[in-house]
């Protein structure tokens, strides 16, 4: 990735954007698994659980506040540093993150308040309710920005305006009830709750290790292994559905994800390891499972999936198509300034319109698209394939944590079943290192989905270099390096607090009531 | 879908024109109060109970009160894609500014008391003071900035070209209408504080709260006499076509001085809309010392209410001139979203809006009454 403007916006969106995601996960998990426990104290009277909701509330409100502050530069981000993007899809792209902000976010930020302070305030029932319009409300939040994001990905139910210069919306329930937004919400969602799942397990975990907090352990254990059990069989299934979409909907992210450049007799094998190589265009000492592949992507036993070269070659063709489109769109600009008409130019528009965001691709190397050289042509079809090593072993990384998860939810669930759950020191040490491995996987899930949509900002729409602001380097440079050192402060405090707050345990909360303690008055400076 | 001919283009534009209004002056009547309390932290709170106590008047609200930021930014994205993509760009270190300060304010509200160390509740407190202070008087800058227009253009494929800088942003007339912003939302935090707390916090709260009133009330009449005198309002010199196509440069505009002061001429009882700005930061400013704390707030609101009225009234129907190319300036008519994107949008306002003004009610109903050092302390309690 070159550091010119566009590396460089880049840069700073996915550092921004991974940043963000370390949080947001574990939101989405733990309130639901909150919701989950304050449910059982409610039904049970038993205040134990209630110990237990406070106590996961607590270390879930360090983590939801940076989750919070940083989601709020995420909202500005894409005006910021991508304002032609902002232009082109705003009238699409824009509508699911209003509605977020209407529908869900106000739903969990205002109820939120009422989780922490509202204790002594409401009636048990009335609390119970805060916490699940918290929990809703995260994780309706998820919805509409995967149906934003999904679009990126699938574009549908729009069309392009010349008169504005932009993508138009036509059917806003295309855009609402697409295929892809709805396996990416339940995907991510599922593997907030594996990330929640594990973290309270881990903790947990570490508390039967130590011998303290023994009732609370167990208790959280057994509710984060059977729901985590749930949630990452949930996440496999869906990795699946998004594995079979993407076949449909992103041809060339699927065939870089698997290193596979040539086209396979159907059914397709599945390459387990191997090395891709750009440069030579083939993948080095590639191990195949025969026909796994065909079955994910095509379910199928005779569909043939298309490998990249193939897949270069059909991305010329539309490249060819879209520099029609684009000497139509300035011919017919041209014409309008003149309040004339030029039924040609409409006619090769509308034969040809679809295909314009592939003419934006040789903006790289010409002016004017309309003019560029076959070498220029064949260039671009090539920008088409991402980095394919990376996309290759993140994904696989990400697919084995996936089957992982569902083992050590597995075992848990298990020994939680027969009443076992303390039973192997070695299964608990495993717990507790397992901890951090759902970020991972996260993280490469993300990475997969963003960088494999590559060199595209719209699949076919819009390629991402066309798609920045116009800002100069150095302040580009100022901004990555603001965000960075705030963000690495803050990690260094969350981390820090939220060790304080495990190594503390749960508070003694058996009466509300109880005692005042003299307010220790410290001094403010 | 036929639906969203309902409503023709040029009537959806107006409604969401009032409502980007709706939405500014909710963000500054809620998020307002959590901006100027922390403005007036370091000042009103000396001791570590009495900051416990001024954050936690906000405590429980500030995560909401937030989203109205939020969206207004999702919003004008929806509603306004031209606005978003060249305000933001436009001011991108100005933006910045602000999202650093943003940042600080829910982590600072959430870790400061989580350890019981004086400079690290000390640090937090200023970062507390950053996240009110400086979006308070950025957002003023900014709009001082709009009101003279703004130095950029757009090509043929209305690609966005900015020839500002960040220090041409801090020019005199911009820096007026920031302290005027410092000074509205102080005003409206110190109100807040009065009503929600008592003894010697309420009492400073009070005397900045009256200060801060005051000044509003002068900044704003010196900000409507510089503009008058010294700022070049703008005019579409073609035909309008409010139903026409979202391409600015579809249009003829000059930049034309007293043109900010046109629309009152057409329609006097405009003028509501300055005189609610003056009357609510005079009203605001006798309730404090009457201690009227419930009346101080509203008045305070009233206030928030004919200032930024007054902006929006005063540039109709431009929402961003631009002073490199006049030409290129947005308008109410030429910097909307599709037809059928502000339809479903005014849809999804008005089932969602009464829904979250409805809860948003309900909870600072519960959590009505006044802050006491006691509820702060006691243990097993919940505070920050």
């Amino acid at each position: 990735m070159e550091l010119d403007i566009v590396g460089l916006s880049r840069l700073q969106f996915a550092m921004t954007a991974l940043y963000h995601f370390l949080f947001v996960p574990l939101t989405l998990g733990l309130s639901v698994l909150l919701a989950i426990m304050e449910t059982v104290y409610v039904m049970t009277g038993r205040p134990i659980w209630r110990q237990m909701t406070k106590f996961w509330g607590t270390l879930f409100g360090i983590n939801f506040v940076l989750g919070v502050a940083t989601g709020i530069v995420m909202e500005f981000q894409f005006g910021m540093n991508w304002s032609y993007y902002s232009h082109y899809v705003g009238d699409i792209f824009g509508a699911p993150l209003a509605i977020e902000g209407l529908m869900a976010f106000f739903l969990e930020a205002t109820f939120v308040g009422l989780f922490f302070f509202g204790w002594d305030r409401m009636s048990k029932v009335g609390h119970l309710t805060a916490t699940w319009a918290v929990a809703l409300g995260s994780n309706l939040s998820a919805l509409w920005i995967l149906i934003a994001n999904g679009w990126m990905q699938n574009p549908v139910g729009s069309t392009f305006n010349i008169q504005t210069m932009r993508m138009e919306v036509s059917n806003f329930f295309e855009v609402l009830f697409n295929p892809v937004a709805q396996a990416k919400f339940v995907h991510t969602v599922s593997a907030g709750y594996v990330t929640a799942s594990i973290f309270v397990l881990g903790v947990s975990a570490w508390y039967a290790l130590k011998g303290r907090h023994i009732d609370i352990a167990k208790r959280s254990m057994t509710v984060a292994a059977s729901f985590g059990l749930a949630a990452s069989l949930s996440v496999v299934v869906l990795g699946d559905e998004s594995g079979y979409l993407a076949n449909e909907h992103q041809k060339m992210k699927l065939a870089a994800m698997e290193g596979m450049w040539e086209t396979d007799t159907a059914p397709a094998a599945f390459t387990l390891i191997g090395f891709p190589d750009q440069e030579a265009r083939e993948t080095h000492y590639a191990v195949k499972i025969p026909a796994v592949m065909g079955l994910i992507a095509t379910r199928s036993l005779t569909e043939e999936l298309p490998g990249i070269k193939d897949l270069v070659v059909k991305a010329e063709e539309r490249i060819r198509s879209g520099m029609i489109a684009y000497d139509a769109l300035v011919k017919i600009r041209a014409a309008g300034k003149a309040k004339a008409v030029d039924p040609a130019a409409q006619t090769a528009f509308e034969d040809n319109g679809a295909n314009l965001g592939y003419a934006l691709l040789l903006k790289r190397y010409t002016d004017n698209p309309a003019a560029a050289t076959p070498e220029q042509i064949e260039k671009a079809a090539w920008d088409t394939v991402p980095q394919v090593a990376p996309l290759f072993w993140s994904f696989r990384i990400m697919v084995g944590l996936g089957f992982f998860f569902i083992l050590l939810t597995g075992v848990f669930f298990v020994l939680s079943a027969r009443r076992n759950l303390l039973a192997r020191r070695w299964l608990l040490r495993v717990a507790v290192l397992a901890i951090p491995l759902p970020w991972l996987a996260a993280e490469l899930g993300w990475f997969v989905a963003e960088f494999g949509r590559q060199p595209w900002i719209i699949e076919g729409v819009l390629p991402t270099a066309a798609a920045v602001s116009s800002l100069g380097a150095g302040t580009l440079l100022l901004t990555i390096v603001g965000f960075a050192a705030i963000y690495t402060v803050l990690i260094v405090i969350e981390m820090g607090l939220m060790l304080k707050a495990i190594r503390k345990g749960p508070e003694d909360d058996t009466d509300p009531q109880a005692e005042l303690i003299s307010p220790a008055i410290v001094p403010a400076e | 879908m036929i639906l969203h001919q309902l409503i023709d283009y040029e009537t959806l534009r107006l409604i969401w024109w009032v409502l980007l209004g709706v939405l500014l002056i909710g963000f500054a009547a809620t998020d307002g109060f959590d901006l100027g309390v922390g403005a007036l932290l370091p000042f009103v709170g000396k001791t570590d109970i009495e900051r416990r106590v001024v954050i936690n008047t906000v405590g429980p609200v500030w995560e909401g009160n937030q989203v109205w930021l939020i969206l207004g930014g999702g919003a004008i994205f929806a509603a306004w894609p031209p606005l978003y993509a060249v305000s933001f760009s436009g001011f991108y270190l100005a933006m910045f500014a602000i999202l650093a300060a943003l940042i600080l304010r829910p982590v600072g509200f959430k870790y400061r008391s989580k350890r019981d160390s004086a400079a690290w509740r000390g640090g937090w407190d200023w970062a507390l003071f950053v996240g009110g202070f400086v979006p308070s008087l950025i957002f003023g800058v900014a709009v001082g900035n709009v009101l003279q227009g703004v130095p950029f253009r757009l090509d043929d494929d209305l690609r966005i070209f900015y020839d500002g800088t960040f220090f041409g942003l801090l020019n005199p007339y911009a820096l007026l209408c920031g302290l005027l912003s410092v000074a509205m939302l102080v005003t409206h935090g110190a109100a807040w504080i009065v009503l929600k707390t008592e003894g010697r916090v309420a009492e400073r709260a009070r005397a900045y709260g009256q200060l801060a009133s005051f000044a509003s009330f002068l900044l704003f009449v010196l900000g409507g006499v510089c503009l008058y005198f010294f700022v070049n309002g703008y005019a579409i010199t073609s035909a309008v076509d409010g139903a026409g196509p979202s391409n600015p440069l579809l249009k003829d505009a000059v930049m034309l001085p007293g043109a900010w002061f046109a629309n009152y001429g057409a329609h006097p009882w405009l003028l509501i809309a300055p005189a609610l700005g003056l009357g609510g930061a005079f009203l605001t400013f006798v309730c404090f010392g009457a201690r009227k704390e419930g009346l101080t707030v509203l008045a305070s609101k009233l206030s928030i209410f004919g200032i930024i009225s007054t902006v929006g009234v005063s540039m109709f129907p431009f929402i961003l001139p631009s002073s490199a190319d006049p030409r290129a300036s947005l308008t109410v008519f030429d910097a909307s979203s599709s037809h059928m994107t502000l339809f479903i949008m005014l849809v999804v306002t008005l089932i969602f809006l009464p829904i979250v003004l409805a809860y948003t009610a309900w909870v600072y109903k519960v959590l009505w009454g006044k802050v006491r050092p006691e509820s702060i302390t006691r243990k097993g309690g919940h505070a920050y």
